[in-house]
C-alpha cells in the first residue's frame, strides 16, 4: 500500500483506507502566470496580513506597558512593564479582589480536555453505529442528527437550565469531587454532538467493509471491531473532533455565565469578563487595561498554541465542513 | 440484510419485514452504539424543545407558582419596545455581517489561490483570529474601536480620515461590531472558499478562455457556479450565527453597572438571556426564544429555496 496520504504519516504501520474523505485534496496550487500580477497579489495579502495580525500585536505590546502608556500608540513599549502579567494573578495592588487566574486556567484546561475527550468518544461510537450497521429507522435517525446541527442553541437554553436545576447542579456543592456548577459545561458531551457524528461517520464510511468482515471472521464482536479496527483507523478524524471541541470549550462564555456562580469554579472566559468588569472604567475601576490585556493574551495564547500544534486538523475539519453541500 | 424474495414485496410484506428488522441482533447492536446520542437527543434537544414550547405559554419563574397564561407572552413581546430594538439591531448586524464576511473571505481566498505555495502560510495567519476567545474579541473591540484613543481611529487619522465614535455613536456600533466579530474572524470561510476554488477543474477555465470569455465572465460563469455550494454553506452558517450573536457584544457592552447596555448594542440573544437569567422570567424568555427559532427557520427555509435556483451541485445527485 502506498504511503501517499499525509494524514497517516505517523504511527505504526496500519492498513490504510483508500482516500479517507477527510484527507485534504487541495494540493494543486495554481501560480498566476505573470510575475507582476503575482507580486500584486502578494502585496495585497501582505497588507491584509498586517490588518489581521495587528490586533494581536497591539494587545501583546499594550499588555507590556505601564498603565499610562497603554494607548500611547507605540509598537515597542517605551517602558517595559512585564509585571502586568503578575498582576493578573495577584490582583492590581489597590483592589481587594484577588483574581484566581491560575485556578481559572486550570479549570478551563481540564473542562476542555474532558469536554473534548467525551465528545470524541461518544460521537465516534454513534458515528460507527450509523456507518456500519443496517437497521430500520437509520435514515430517519440520521436526519434527526443533521437537523440538530441547524438548531439554534438559544431555543434550548432555558429548558436545559431547568433540567440542571432540577438535578441540583445549579446550586453550591460538589459531586464526584467536582464543582456541581461545572457539569453542565461538559457532561452533555457524553451524548455526542451532531457535527462530529456527521464528520466521523463520513470517515468510517471510507473504511473498506472487508476489514470489518475479516475481523468478524477472527471472532471479533461489534465492540472489538469498533475498538480495534474503526477507532484506530479514524484517528485523524478523531483528532479533528478533539481539537475543535477543545477550542469550543475553551472559548465558551454563555454557558459559564448561566451556570457558574462561585469564582473558584470560573473558566478563563468567565474570569476575563469579570476582570474587564472589575478594572474597566465603566464599572468604576481605574481602567487598568494593561492588566486586562495581559489576561486577554494569557487567555488567547493557549488557543494559538493549540492551533499551531493541530493546524492540519483544523484546516481539514473546516474544509470538510464546506464540502458537505 | 433481509433475505431476497423472488417476487416484488407487497406493502404488507414490506411492513412486516421492516418490523422484523427490530428482532435482528444487528439492529440492537446498532441501537446500543446509538444509545448515547438517542439519550442526549431526547434529554437535551427534543425534550427541551417541547418543554420550552409549553413553558412559553406560562409565567414560569422558578420562584413563584406557575400559571397558564395562554398567549399572553406572545402578545407582550409583540408590544415590547425592547424586542423591537433588539430585533432591529440583530437584523442590521446580520444583514451587514453576512455579505461583508462572504465578500472579504472570497477576496482573500481568490488572492490566496494565485500566490502558489505561500498560500498556506497566509491561510494560517488569516485563521488565527477565529481561535481568539469571544471575550477577548469583545475586549479588543472595546479598546481598538474606542473613538478617542483607539488604534483604529489613530490609524484612520494617518490617512486623513477622522473616524467616528465607533462604540458610542448609535449609527456606528453595528458596523464596528461587524468588522471585529464577522470580518476579522473570517478565517474559517477563507479555508472553505480556498478549498472550493482549488476544486474547480482547470479545464473549465481553459474552455472558457478558448471561447474568449473575459476575466469577469470566467468568474461569473465558471467560478461562481462551481463554488456556489460553499458560498451557500457559509451564508447559512453565518446567518444563523449572526442572528444569535451574544458573546462579544455582551462582553463589550453589558456589565453590572450598565446592565441594560446601550440601545444600539442590545442584541436579541442578549435580551433573551437577560429575561431568563437576570429577571428569571423563564416563560417569557421561552416565548422569545421560540420567536427567534421561527425567524431562523423561516430565513433558512427562504435561503434554501433561493439556493435551489442558484446553487450548482456537480452531478446534481444529492
Amino acid at each position: 500500500m502506498s504511503q501517499a496520504s499525509p494524514v497517516q504519516a505517523q504511527g505504526p504501520a496500519q492498513p490504510i483506507p483508500p482516500a479517507p474523505p477527510v484527507a485534504p485534496q487541495e494540493r494543486r496550487w495554481r501560480p498566476s502566470a505573470r510575475p507582476l500580477t503575482r507580486a500584486l497579489y502578494f502585496a495585497f495579502l501582505a497588507f491584509c496580513t498586517v490588518l489581521f495580525v495587528y490586533p494581536f500585536v497591539w494587545a501583546v505590546s499594550a499588555s507590556l506597558k505601564p498603565r499610562e502608556e497603554v494607548f500611547d500608540n507605540r509598537l515597542i513599549p517605551k517602558h517595559f512593564h512585564p509585571s502586568n502579567y503578575l498582576d493578573v494573578f495577584r490582583g492590581v495592588s489597590d483592589t481587594i479582589y484577588k483574581a484566581q487566574f491560575g485556578t481559572w486556567l486550570w479549570n478551563s484546561l481540564w473542562i476542555a480536555v474532558l469536554a473534548a475527550a467525551t465528545v470524541t468518544i461518544s460521537s465516534a461510537l454513534v458515528a460507527f453505529g450509523f456507518a456500519y450497521f443496517r437497521f430500520p429507522l437509520r435514515n430517519f435517525l440520521f436526519a434527526c442528527v443533521l437537523g440538530t446541527m441547524m438548531l439554534p442553541g438559544v431555543v434550548t437554553l432555558v429548558p436545559t437550565y431547568l433540567i440542571w436545576n432540577k438535578l441540583h447542579f445549579t446550586g453550591p456543592g460538589t459531586f464526584l469531587f467536582l464543582s456541581r456548577n461545572q457539569y453542565p459545561l461538559w457532561a452533555p458531551n457524553l451524548f455526542g454532538s451532531a457535527f462530529y457524528i456527521f464528520l466521523l461517520r463520513q470517515f468510517f464510511l471510507g473504511i473498506p467493509r472487508d476489514l470489518f468482515e475479516a475481523s468478524r471472521m477472527d471472532g471479533d464482536n461489534y465492540w472489538t471491531m469498533f475498538w480495534r479496527i474503526a477507532a484506530p483507523l479514524a484517528k485523524p478524524a478523531m483528532i479533528v473532533t478533539f481539537v475543535f471541541e477543545f477550542k469550543a470549550s475553551w472559548t465558551e462564555l454563555q454557558k459559564t455565565l448561566i451556570y457558574l456562580r462561585d469564582d473558584g469554579a470560573f473558566t478563563v472566559p468567565r474570569g476575563l469578563k469579570t476582570l474587564l468588569d472589575l478594572y474597566g472604567p465603566s464599572a468604576g475601576g481605574h481602567g487598568d487595561y494593561q492588566v486586562i490585556l495581559a489576561a486577554t493574551v494569557l487567555a488567547t495564547l493557549p488557543m494559538i498554541i493549540v492551533f499551531f500544534l493541530g493546524q492540519r486538523f483544523f484546516v481539514e475539519g473546516i474544509a470538510t465542513q464546506g464540502r458537505k453541500g | 440484510m433481509a433475505t431476497v424474495t423472488a417476487t416484488a414485496p407487497g406493502p404488507h410484506l414490506r411492513v412486516r419485514r421492516w418490523f422484523a428488522g427490530f428482532t435482528s441482533r444487528e439492529t440492537w447492536a446498532a441501537f446500543a452504539f446509538l444509545s448515547p446520542w438517542m439519550f442526549g437527543f431526547v434529554v437535551f434537544t427534543a425534550g427541551p424543545m417541547i418543554a420550552s414550547f409549553i413553558l412559553s405559554f406560562t409565567d414560569y419563574s422558578i420562584i413563584q407558582t406557575t400559571h397558564n397564561v395562554g398567549t399572553a407572552n406572545y402578545r407582550t413581546l409583540y408590544h415590547d419596545p425592547d424586542v423591537r430594538t433588539s430585533l432591529r439591531n440583530t437584523f442590521i448586524f446580520t444583514v451587514l455581517a453576512v455579505p461583508a464576511h462572504v465578500i472579504v473571505a472570497l477576496g482573500l481566498a481568490a488572492a490566496l489561490a494565485r500566490v502558489g505555495r505561500a498560500a498556506s502560510a497566509f491561510r494560517t495567519i488569516f485563521y488565527l483570529p477565529t481561535m481568539t476567545p469571544a471575550v477577548a474579541i469583545g475586549i479588543l473591540y472595546l479598546l481598538i474601536f474606542n473613538g478617542s484613543y483607539g488604534i483604529l481611529n489613530r490609524g484612520l487619522a494617518l490617512v486623513g480620515i477622522s473616524g467616528p465614535f465607533w462604540t458610542t455613536s448609535p449609527h456606528w456600533v453595528k458596523p464596528g461590531l461587524v468588522l471585529m466579530i464577522s470580518v476579522w474572524a473570517v478565517g474559517a470561510s477563507v479555508v472553505i472558499f480556498l478549498a472550493a476554488l482549488m476544486g474547480v477543474p482547470q479545464h473549465l477555465y481553459e474552455a472558457a478562455e478558448m471561447d474568449g470569455a473575459s476575466r469577469w465572465l470566467r468568474f461569473r460563469d465558471v467560478t461562481l457556479p462551481m463554488i456556489s455550494p460553499a458560498i451557500f454553506f457559509v451564508v447559512i452558517i453565518n446567518t444563523i450565527a449572526g442572528l444569535q450573536t451574544f458573546d462579544q457584544v455582551y462582553t463589550a457592552f453589558f456589565n453590572a453597572s450598565t446592565p441594560n447596555g446601550t440601545d444600539s448594542s442590545l442584541m436579541y440573544a442578549i435580551y433573551i438571556f437577560q429575561q431568563a437569567f437576570r429577571f428569571f422570567k423563564l416563560g417569557y424568555a421561552s416565548a422569545l426564544s421560540w420567536v427567534l427559532f421561527a425567524i431562523i427557520a423561516v430565513i433558512t427555509a427562504i435561503q434554501i429555496v433561493v439556493s435551489r435556483r442558484y446553487v450548482y451541485y456537480e452531478g446534481q445527485s444529492k
